[in-house]
Formats: structure tokens, C-alpha cells, sequence
């Protein structure tokens, strides 16, 4: 059982301070959605999480050790992040790109174990990209680079799982075809997952639990019933917006007509 | 497998050239005579094979080699595959610094570790404007050389001006900035290896850490690479060997930039493939530069810098234009 927990995290760049107090554990097996108005901190929310934003005060602790006193390679082996912009200059195949989830347990001058390969072919399996392995990355279509990326996360072999916004770049159906695919393998492998999500109806959907950030503070967290009201989308999202519920998941829609 | 046979092609392009430029000079001498003179026979031949035409063709093999790999570790760490040692003013960072030793009057020895100071200057300055410009960083590490280069170049020419130590040896040294591997003692022969081994040898551990780069610091830290220490490493391996080779031949343009971006192609993006593959191919890409700059206006000589530019530059053109996507 893993869990990963902020204690009062504040953040910021420079002078800028963009995450005040925020306190939030997850642990195996959940579905975490970090839902927000633009700019309100999510994206932080998840760096501060990766160990790749040292909070300016608070802590982030990996199974109640201090994230800041693991080295890199060691968070590598824990937490996986899949980036929100994944675009490279370069022909790497897919095969590689996913081979790089493996960078922090290849031996010297980067020679892959056995055990490497196999990582990497069920990572490969895990999201059916046999048929694009050898592939060029730069030339697949925007859900297929996703899928390879997220492969690249898995080959990590970690037991938390961080993204920011995975489905950004994706169309409806892909949407639902990834958090689909990131559910399943979330449950069968109790992993933790978090993921910063602009669409609330997919956060409803798919969350086991929501965390609302504005202006940079943790305003609700809970179940997509418990979070969900028309008062907070209100407050958080201006009043243009209406709650519906749908089959026991709140769903949130535009007032018609809108303006 | 692929791999390998490619590996294997290059070392024998790099033996088939190296051959080439021992045996192909101003002076006619027959493969016999050049085969005695290598073991060591005691006439003009022996002269002008072991201490002009090897050291030469050595130094030549060095010099692309290691422009080439510094190339490949400087366009894979900026993701950006219009950058080389050239290109981003690191080499000319590196003359800056050389010229200021000799102005100094410091030992001959000391010059390649002055230019080796030099280009990690320059190219850890560059890296900062890089990681400044944020998403646009391919043309700001352009732009980032061309000020740095005209400001080198300004300094250095303030320099052989003024200083009566230059004015000496003035000629000798307009011929090496213009990027020449004509005259290339023993001694600087060594100690510049010495450098290049160094820098290959941390090239070699780093490649695969630098594939991790491909998506951004931020995914390379994630994938479980120390960023502030490979990226030092990095950067330092690549001052090791842009200032050998701007010690040893001065200004010699764009071989950082054509042969890994050639090399992807036939070997792909991996940079522990991409690493050894450019420096054997840089290598023998300079051997043969050098034998045209030699040959093409025999009995005069070209500098191989020129050579190099007049292939190079209208390469980077035809980059440039041709992926638009990248410059923006």
C-alpha cells in the first residue's frame, strides 16, 4: 500500500506564489482527478507531487518519507509523470520512447536487462502498440504519441502515476478510450493515479475522488456526488454552468441558451 | 545487428580515408616508400610521412570526431538538431580563449585547457538562453551564437591587432582561425587526445541519459535523471571536446551539425548508438574534407574549415527551410 501525501504545501516561481497550503494524500487503488479553473494551480499541484517543484513551505512524503531526501533515479523507480506536451524533434521509435520509462534501472552506458526488454514489451502489450513499435514517433497521429507516452509511463513500473492532462490533445472518443484503459489498469494493478483533468463530466466519470484547487487553495475534495454541487461549480466556474445528475454521477452542462 | 554492421562500416570508412590521406599528398611518394617511411625509414619521406602527412591525418580524425559527438550530445541536451559547437558559438568561445593564452604567453600546453575553459563558458551560456527562451529555444540558441561568435570574433581581432606577441606569428594564426589541421605538432597531438578520450569516455556513460532529454528537462528528471548533474556532465563533456578540436584546427564549421543529424537517419534518434556512430563518421568525414582541401587546388591548399563550410552552410540552409515547424 502507497501513499502519497502533501502537508501543507505552498508553492511558487520566484516571487510568485502559486499553491497555498494544500493538503492532499492518495493512496493504491484511487482515481484521484485534480479539477480547476485555469491557473489555479493544478499543473503545480501534480510538479509539486512529481518532486520536481520543492515546496516553499510544507511537505511531500512517500510512504511518510520526505520526497526531497529520495535522489531522482529513486523517485523514477515510485512515481511516473506523463507531461502534458510530448513532442520531440527527433526519430525515436516507439519502442524506444517507451525504453526510456526504463532510464533509471539500465546499467552502465545504458545497457537494458532482461527484464528491461520484457517491461517494455508489456507496456507495449498494455496499450496494443505492437503494431506502431517500430514506428517513428513524430509521425504518429496525436492519440497514438499519447498512447506511446503513456506506455513510456507504464515501462516505469511505478506505483504512482501522475499526469497532466492526458487528454488535452485528444478527441471525445479517445478521451474515454484512455481514462478507460488508465482505470482498468489502475484497479487490476492498485496503482495510485492522479491526473489533472479540464472536462469535469470525465473527472465525474472517472474519479474515485475530486480535488477542487482555485487561486491556488484545495476549496473541496471527495466523491464526484460529494464535490460536484451546483454551489461550487458556481463559485469555482462562474455561474454560466448547470449540474444535472445522471445516473447517480453529476454531469455538468452549458444553461441553454448560453450568454 | 543493424547497428553493429553500421558501426563496422564506419570504422572502415574512417580506415579507408585515413589510408587515403597518408598516401595522397603535395609530395608524390609510392605506397612502398610510404609503408617504409611508417616503419620508421631515415630519409625525406620518413620526414614528411611520420611528422606532416600522420599527425595530420590523426589530427583531422580527432578534430571531426570530436565535432561531431559534441555536436550530438549539444543537439540532443537542447533538443534542437540546429545546434553544433559552431553553430551555438561554443567554438568560437573556445579561439577566444585560446588566442587570449598565447596573448598571455602562457605554455604551449596549457592552450587546449584555455579553449577548453573557453567553450564550457560559452556553451554553459548558451544553455542558460536556451532554457530562457522556454518553448522557442531553436532560435534562440541560433541567435545566442551569432552574438557570441561576432563578440569572439570582435575581441580576438582586437587582440592579433594590438598584441606584439601575435603580430609575430600572425600568419600562423589567421591560418589556424580559419580552421586548418596543415600543421599539427606530436606534442599537440597528444595532449589534445588525452582531452578528446576524456570527453568521448563521458559522452559514452551520458548518451543514454541524454535520450531522457527528448521530451524536456522536466520528463528527463521524471524518467530518474539528476538534470543539474547531467546536464554539468553534459555540458562539460561537450566543452572537453569542441575545445580540443578548436585547440588543435581552430574554426572548422559545421561538421557538429551534419553528421548526427546525417547519422540519424540511417541509425535513428538513440544517442547511445547516435554518440559512437558520430564520432567514427566525423572523423572520417574530416580525414576526407582535409584530403580535399589538400588535392582540390593542388599545389595551393584550401584551410579545411573551408571545405567544410562550403558543404555545411547550404546544409543548415536546406535544414532550416525545410522544417519550419521547428524554427517557430
Amino acid at each position: 500500500m502507497t501513499s502519497l501525501a502533501a502537508t501543507a504545501v505552498t508553492a511558487a516561481y520566484g516571487p510568485r506564489v502559486v499553491l497555498r497550503e494544500c493538503s492532499f494524500a492518495m493512496g493504491s487503488g484511487e482515481i484521484v482527478a485534480i479539477v480547476g479553473p485555469n491557473g489555479a494551480g493544478k499543473s503545480t499541484l501534480l510538479r509539486v507531487l512529481a518532486g520536481l517543484l520543492r515546496p516553499a513551505a510544507g511537505n511531500v512524503t512517500l510512504d511518510g518519507r520526505d520526497l526531497t531526501a529520495f535522489p531522482r533515479s529513486a523517485v523514477a523507480r515510485r512515481i511516473a509523470v506523463v507531461p502534458q506536451i510530448f513532442d520531440t524533434l527527433f526519430p525515436f521509435t516507439v519502442r524506444e520512447v517507451v525504453a526510456l520509462g526504463r532510464t533509471a534501472r539500465l546499467g552502465a552506458f545504458g545497457r537494458a536487462s532482461a527484464e528491461d526488454v520484457a517491461a517494455v514489451g508489456r507496456a507495449i502489450g498494455d496499450l496494443a502498440l505492437e503494431g506502431l513499435a517500430t514506428r517513428r514517433i513524430d509521425r504518429l497521429s496525436g492519440g497514438e504519441r499519447q498512447r506511446a507516452v503513456l506506455a513510456m509511463a507504464l515501462a516505469q513500473e511505478t506505483d504512482v502515476l501522475l499526469l497532466d492532462e492526458p487528454t488535452v490533445h485528444l478527441d471525445p472518443g479517445h478521451q474515454l478510450a484512455t481514462l478507460g484503459l488508465l482505470r482498468a489498469l489502475g484497479t487490476r494493478r492498485q496503482l495510485a493515479v492522479c491526473a489533472v483533468l479540464h472536462d469535469l463530466n470525465l473527472a465525474s466519470a472517472f474519479a474515485s475522488r475530486i480535488v477542487v484547487i482555485a487561486e491556488g487553495r484545495l476549496v473541496r475534495e471527495g466523491t464526484p456526488l460529494e464535490v460536484l454541487d451546483a454551489q461550487l461549480v458556481e463559485a469555482v466556474f462562474g455561474d454560466g454552468l448547470e449540474v444535472v445528475a445522471r445516473d447517480g454521477r453529476p454531469a455538468v452542462v452549458p444553461r441553454v441558451p448560453v450568454g | 545487428m543493424r547497428t553493429l554492421s553500421i558501426l563496422g562500416l564506419l570504422v572502415a570508412a574512417l580506415l579507408v580515408s585515413a589510408v587515403a590521406g597518408i598516401l595522397v599528398g603535395a609530395v608524390a611518394i609510392e605506397p612502398g616508400d610510404v609503408l617504409a617511411a611508417l616503419l620508421g625509414s631515415n630519409d625525406v619521406n620518413g620526414t614528411i610521412i611520420r611528422e606532416l602527412r600522420l599527425p595530420r591525418v590523426l589530427g583531422a580524425a580527432l578534430v571531426g570526431g570530436s565535432l561531431a559527438t559534441a555536436g550530438a550530445l549539444l543537439q540532443g541536451l537542447l533538443r534542437n538538431p540546429l545546434a553544433d559547437p559552431f553553430v551555438t558559438g561554443t567554438s568560437a568561445g573556445a579561439t577566444l580563449a585560446a588566442v587570449l593564452a598565447i596573448v598571455l604567453g602562457l605554455a604551449a600546453p596549457l592552450v587546449p585547457l584555455a579553449s577548453f575553459a573557453g567553450a564550457l563558458v560559452t556553451v554553459t551560456l548558451v544553455w542558460r538562453l536556451a532554457r530562457l527562451g522556454g518553448g522557442t529555444t531553436v532560435l534562440t540558441v541560433l541567435l545566442a551564437g551569432v552574438v557570441l561568435t561576432s563578440f569572439a570574433g570582435a575581441v580576438v581581432t582586437f587582440l592579433l591587432v594590438s598584441s606584439d606577441r601575435l603580430a609575430l606569428q600572425l600568419r600562423a594564426v589567421l591560418g589556424w582561425l580559419q580552421g586548418g589541421v596543415s600543421v599539427i605538432s606530436w606534442p599537440e597531438l597528444g595532449v589534445a587526445a588525452v582531452i578528446v578520450a576524456v570527453g568521448l569516455g563521458f559522452a559514452l556513460v551520458l548518451a543514454h541519459r541524454v535520450d531522457a532529454y527528448a521530451f524536456g528537462e522536466d520528463t528527463a528528471a521524471t524518467l530518474g535523471v539528476d538534470p543539474d548533474r547531467t546536464t554539468t556532465a553534459v555540458l562539460g563533456a561537450t566543452a572537453l571536446l569542441s575545445g580540443a578540436a578548436v585547440a588543435l584546427a581552430g574554426l572548422v564549421g559545421f561538421v557538429g551539425l551534419v553528421v548526427p543529424h546525417a547519422l540519424r537517419f540511417l541509425i535513428g534518434a538513440t544517442h547511445r548508438r547516435l554518440v559512437p556512430a558520430s564520432f567514427l563518421a566525423g572523423a572520417a568525414a574530416l580525414v576526407l574534407a582535409d584530403l580535399g582541401s589538400r588535392t582540390l587546388i593542388a599545389p595551393a591548399e584550401l584551410p579545411v574549415g573551408a571545405i567544410t563550410g562550403l558543404i555545411g552552410a547550404p546544409f543548415f540552409l536546406a535544414l532550416l527551410m525545410r522544417s519550419r515547424r521547428i524554427v517557430v
